[in-house]
């Protein structure tokens, strides 16, 4: 890696305040960050740590939300997000032991990796991403690959999910990396289904509407049996065609509503 | 009762408890006071000439010592092939120059370029951003058929083309047209053996050390055979006498092959350190290793047997293309050729047999022997061929493996190679039984229940090991002799060092090699060390690859130890005051026969060194021997493997159930060690049928150039330890060396890959399916596609 300055602030204030610096770089638990370093194929000047911050790390649950620091590692939102099953399912199956005590919600939220977990629960469950400056629906958060909202230098406080009467996160692992080759996520609510995909799109996490619209009628996996996905748009690399991936959101979708709890 | 100590016992490897405790020294861990660091500027063009390279700016930033480029290598001597192979027409290989440093072009993504020494890594490497490199770029040279069409670009522009040989061994055409002629039915099969990487634990380092008062070179380095190193970097590139240069490699953290050739990076710090009076450092990252340690395997076949209305085999024919990369590495041509032809017969006695091989340069990383080195590639062909064949004719295919077994022994293939002895039919009546072929039916019903197709494979192979008989490889075109050596060395107080020319880098001899010198003395093992890997400390061996270790080296040491025994008696036999003839070796106690009279080893050993009481007038005080063992023939393991997979159909994933391997390694010393190697070997193995892909794409690019898309198999990808069965208890033993061991390193890699491409392939020809072909990795895509397609 080249070398920088690390700044490590105690409160959301003095980061914001840091990052105001030229070329300086949010730094969450490095899981896509320092890799990319080592790399040397990103220069940034000063690190700003978030690790520091305790007013951006825990899980609170309140009247069918729960919500979660955007400096909460996975391992803790596997361990203590038990009122939404799915989502600490989720957090406990993201990398390995190592990534899930340094990795943190925020950072894969505002990196938004076209292959991460996250991304999907947030967009199934219509969470709200709060910033430093502001909340942003999930629908309007997410931009395309490694693109969203955010503007530079706004950190990602906490991201609050609405509680689903039912819901599955299923993942389709990318054999090497172990990210999803294809993850969709499930959720069903009292008026309405959401499904998200990850993994499979060039342009990131979407919502597939009409598998959404199929189960809103019935929620079963036979109702998705008509629908089919285009392998247009979708990622073909060494893992996998674009058509291979249209298939698997089918199948991982049937699977996330048969799962669904 | 299993036995406690020596042979056939499984003490805990000693080794481990350094291993496991962050004890251990490897070659990263050696600094050398004052050392600089290397940082290599690569390549990321696949081919290209290099027009100019200005180092002016670099070489004014902070910390660098020196930048070198190829024109500093001038003078010295390029990498050499150990191996030449003659053509078809009896014409030599093409064999191109193999720089230390490009020189005028660069073959493939990571080709060094240019070298700086700094006083830093960092530093090295910012001023290696600052090197400007003028390339022109050429068209990349991928595809091997293409590679040998008319016209198609060189990657060497001084050779005629880019075939490096065209090679036919084994049957005369003729008598392979007449077998083919006659058959009642001819199978035939096109396949991928893919590209792998090594990916050892611990990547390649090297430290060059220099000693101007003594005009002495010293290289640490990750190898599998130092000794080897030293003769390659000493004598062929560097000029150095053998004397003036010492290559030590310690802890080793696995090599799979990849650390037996000698590389660039090697000579360089080797070179460098005489140049800038200054000991340098390299250290691998990962992400250098995809593209600078040699890769495996990458063959293209088409395979074709004829088999008369009985279906016994009349005829094997072999049509092969096998990668070279830009350079011939160390052994590269020996893979395809001499330890892959020889096998072709397998464990069949198919009367005509013939090999051809193309080998093809082409912009892409060096290939060279990877953990079975040719043999797997043999056994993949041929066992995959043979699934395909049963499938055709409808017979069963452990039937029909049976059916056409060799069974009696020595029997000489058509292949060139003698197979001392075996009994094929044993090592697959001990897989059946261990496998429950009986309910298999069951099984796949249960698993068609829940969606999900079963199958089965076998495999049955064997490889040649014990690398090798000196006056047959060097016939054969080696340019070296593979014998090894042993010294045993007893102290005065009885205890013993074991200089062994072998090279542990995981086998685990530092357990092993003690418990046959125990064995052989009485004593106990702990009163034995073995010391490897500097060619300082070390009588002049091959070092570890082809399951050698313990046949060829572990020969040498029981010829030591025959010497030392003999000399003992001799020394005992004057202190007990009786007959030379008379004295017994047991337990440590040197015996009169038929008496009472005894004298302890202890006893022994330091009489030979304060010799006040000794017939020094007959023999010299010292007790300390050296052996070199040539083996006579190559040792011939072979062995039966199935497996249980489960298919979902819905996303290609499958899963391997059950794995047994029933193996005759000959004598085992330690079965634990056995056991680890054969399931590590395994591991590998599926690994390659299911996961690990080397792809370059059409520009010569590296796709697969990092873990995130180079798939390692993981424990969870592999069956739980309780069907994860491995057997070695059918045992025949080796007949031409004195432990009767065949080696046991490379069987798993060899045994598993068709293993589990044939069940997969079963799997996906049950109920309504019918996948006639898949290649390796047979990953969830492949499987969907093959299904869908």
């Amino acid at each position: 890696m080249y070398s920088f300055d690390v700044e490590r602030p105690t409160s959301v204030a003095d980061a914001a305040t840091a990052l105001g610096k030229e070329d300086a770089q949010a730094l969450g638990g490095g899981q896509t960050l320092i890799p990319t370093l080592k790399q040397r194929l990103a220069s940034p000047s000063v690190l700003v740590s978030l690790s520091g911050i305790d007013e951006i790390k825990g899980v609170s649950s309140d009247g069918g939300k729960i919500t979660i620091g955007g400096g909460t590692n996975h391992a803790t939102v596997a361990a203590e997000a038990g009122a939404y099953a799915a989502l600490a399912d989720l957090a406990n199956n993201i990398g390995d032991p190592a990534v899930r005590n340094r990795g943190t919600i925020g950072g894969s939220l505002a990196n938004n990796d076209p292959s991460a977990c996250y991304p999907a629960a947030a967009l199934a469950s219509g969470a709200t991403i709060t910033t430093n400056n502001r909340d942003i629906a999930a629908d309007d958060y997410f931009q395309g690959m490694f693109t969203t909202a955010l503007e530079e230098g706004e950190i990602v406080t906490s991201v609050s999910f609405p509680v689903p009467e039912a819901a599955s996160y299923q993942k389709f692992e990318q054999p090497a990396s172990r990210f999803s080759l294809v993850g969709v996520f499930v959720a069903k609510y009292a008026d309405s289904v959401r499904v998200a995909v990850t993994g499979a799109s060039e342009e990131g996490v979407f919502r597939w509407s009409e598998a959404e619209a199929a189960l809103s009628g019935n929620f079963s996996a036979d109702a998705l049996e008509g629908l089919s996905v285009s392998g247009d748009g979708m990622i073909s690399d060494l893992h996998g065609s674009g058509d291979y991936r249209a298939h698997l959101v089918k199948v991982m979708t049937k699977r996330a509503v048969a799962a669904a709890s | 009762m299993p036995k406690d100590h020596g042979i056939g016992a499984s003490p805990k490897r000693r080794e481990d408890v350094r291993f496991l405790t962050g004890t251990g020294n490897y070659t990263d861990d050696i600094n050398v006071y004052g050392q600089a660091y290397v940082y290599f500027l690569r390549s990321d063009m696949a081919h290209g000439n290099i027009k100019n390279i200005d180092t002016s700016a670099a070489e004014a930033m902070s910390g660098v010592v020196k930048i070198f480029t190829g024109a500093d290598f001038e003078g010295v001597g390029g990498i050499p092939c150990g191996w030449e192979i003659t053509d078809k027409n009896g014409d030599a290989m093409q064999e191109p120059a193999h720089p230390v440093l490009a020189i005028g072009k660069v073959r493939h993504v990571g080709d060094p370029i240019a070298a700086v020494v700094a006083d830093s890594l960092e530093e090295a490497r910012n001023a290696a951003e600052a090197i400007d490199v003028d390339i022109e770029e050429l068209p990349a040279v991928v595809d091997m058929k293409a590679a040998l069409e008319d016209g198609a670009t060189k990657v060497h522009d001084d050779l005629t083309s880019n075939l490096c040989y065209d090679w036919q061994f084994g049957t005369e055409t003729a008598d392979v047209d007449a077998a083919f002629a006659g058959a009642a039915h001819v199978t035939t099969l096109e396949l991928t053996n893919n590209r792998l990487v090594a990916n050892p634990m611990e990547p390649r380092v090297a430290v060059g050390d220099y000693n101007r008062a003594g005009d002495h070179s010293t290289l640490h380095t990750t190898s599998q055979n130092p000794h080897v190193i030293r003769l390659l970097m000493g004598a062929f590139v560097l000029g150095i006498p053998e004397h003036k240069l010492t290559v030590v490699a310690p802890d080793v953290g696995g090599g799979f092959g990849t650390k037996i050739f000698h590389y660039a990076e090697e000579a360089f710090v080797t070179f460098a350190a005489k140049a800038c009076n200054r000991a340098v450092k390299w250290t691998s990252s990962r992400s250098e290793a995809f593209m600078s340690d040699a890769h495996g395997r990458d063959h293209v076949s088409k395979i074709e047997l004829a088999l008369d209305a009985d279906n016994n085999f009349v005829g094997l024919r072999t049509d092969t293309y096998a990668n070279m990369g830009a350079y011939l590495s160390t052994f590269a041509s020996s893979v395809p050729t001499w330890l892959h032809g020889t096998l072709m017969a397998g464990n069949y006695k198919t009367p005509a047999v013939q090999v051809n091989v193309k080998a093809v340069f082409t912009t892409t990383v060096p290939v060279d022997a990877y953990r079975g080195a040719g043999r797997p590639e043999a056994t993949y062909q041929l066992e995959r061929l043979i699934d395909k064949a049963a499938r055709e004719l409808s017979v069963d295919p452990m039937a029909l493996r049976r059916q056409n077994f060799i069974t009696s022994f020595p029997y000489a293939t058509p292949v060139a190679v003698e197979y001392d002895t075996g009994d094929y039919n044993a090592t697959m009546d001990k897989m059946e039984e261990l496998m429950d072929f009986p309910g298999f039916a069951a099984r796949r019903a249960a698993s068609e229940a829940k969606g999900m197709l079963r199958g089965r494979g076998v495999n049955c192979f064997i490889e040649a090991c014990g690398i090798a008989p000196s006056n047959l490889v060097g016939q054969l075109g080696a340019r070296a002799g593979l014998y090894d050596a042993a010294t045993v060395r007893v102290n005065a107080t009885g205890s013993i060092s074991v200089m062994v020319g072998a090279h542990s880098h995981g086998q685990g001899h530092e357990t092993v090699f003690p418990q046959v010198v125990a064995e052989m003395l009485g004593i106990d093992e702990g009163m034995i060390d073995i010391v490897h890997g500097d060619t300082s400390k070390i009588p002049f061996g091959m070092g570890t690859y082809g399951s050698r270790s313990l046949a060829v080296c572990g020969s040498a040491m029981v010829r030591a130890t025959e010497k030392i025994i003999n000399k003992a008696k001799k020394i005992a036999a004057h202190l007990l005051e009786a007959s030379e003839g008379d004295i017994e070796l047991k337990d440590g106690q040197f015996s009169v026969a038929g008496t009472d009279k005894s004298v302890a080893w202890g006893d022994v050993t330091l009489a030979a060194y304060v010799p006040h009481n000794y017939p020094l007038e007959d023999i010299e005080p010292g007790l300390e021997e050296t052996a070199f063992y040539d083996p006579a023939n190559f040792t011939y393991p072979a062995g039966a493997y199935a497996c249980e997979v489960e298919v979902d159909p819905e996303t290609g994933k499958v899963t391997i159930e059950k794995f047994v391997s029933a193996d005759d390694f000959g004598n085992v010393v330690n079965p634990m060690i056995v056991e680890g190697q054969v399931h590590g070997g395994i591991a590998q193995g599926i690994g390659q049928a299911l996961l690990e892909n080397c792809a370059y794409d059409e520009n010569g690019q590296l796709l697969s150039a990092s873990y995130m898309d180079y798939a390692m198999p993981r424990a969870d990808d592999l069956p739980h330890m309780a069907n994860y069965v491995v057997d070695h208890s059918c045992q025949t033993p080796c007949t031409h060396n004195p432990l009767g061991v065949k080696g046991c390193g490379e069987a798993g890699a060899i045994g598993s890959p068709p293993t589990v491409v044939n069940a997969v392939l079963d799997a996906l020809n049950s109920g309504n399916h019918d996948v006639e072909h898949i290649d390796m990795p047979v990953s969830p895509s492949r499987v969907w596609e093959a299904m869908n397609g």
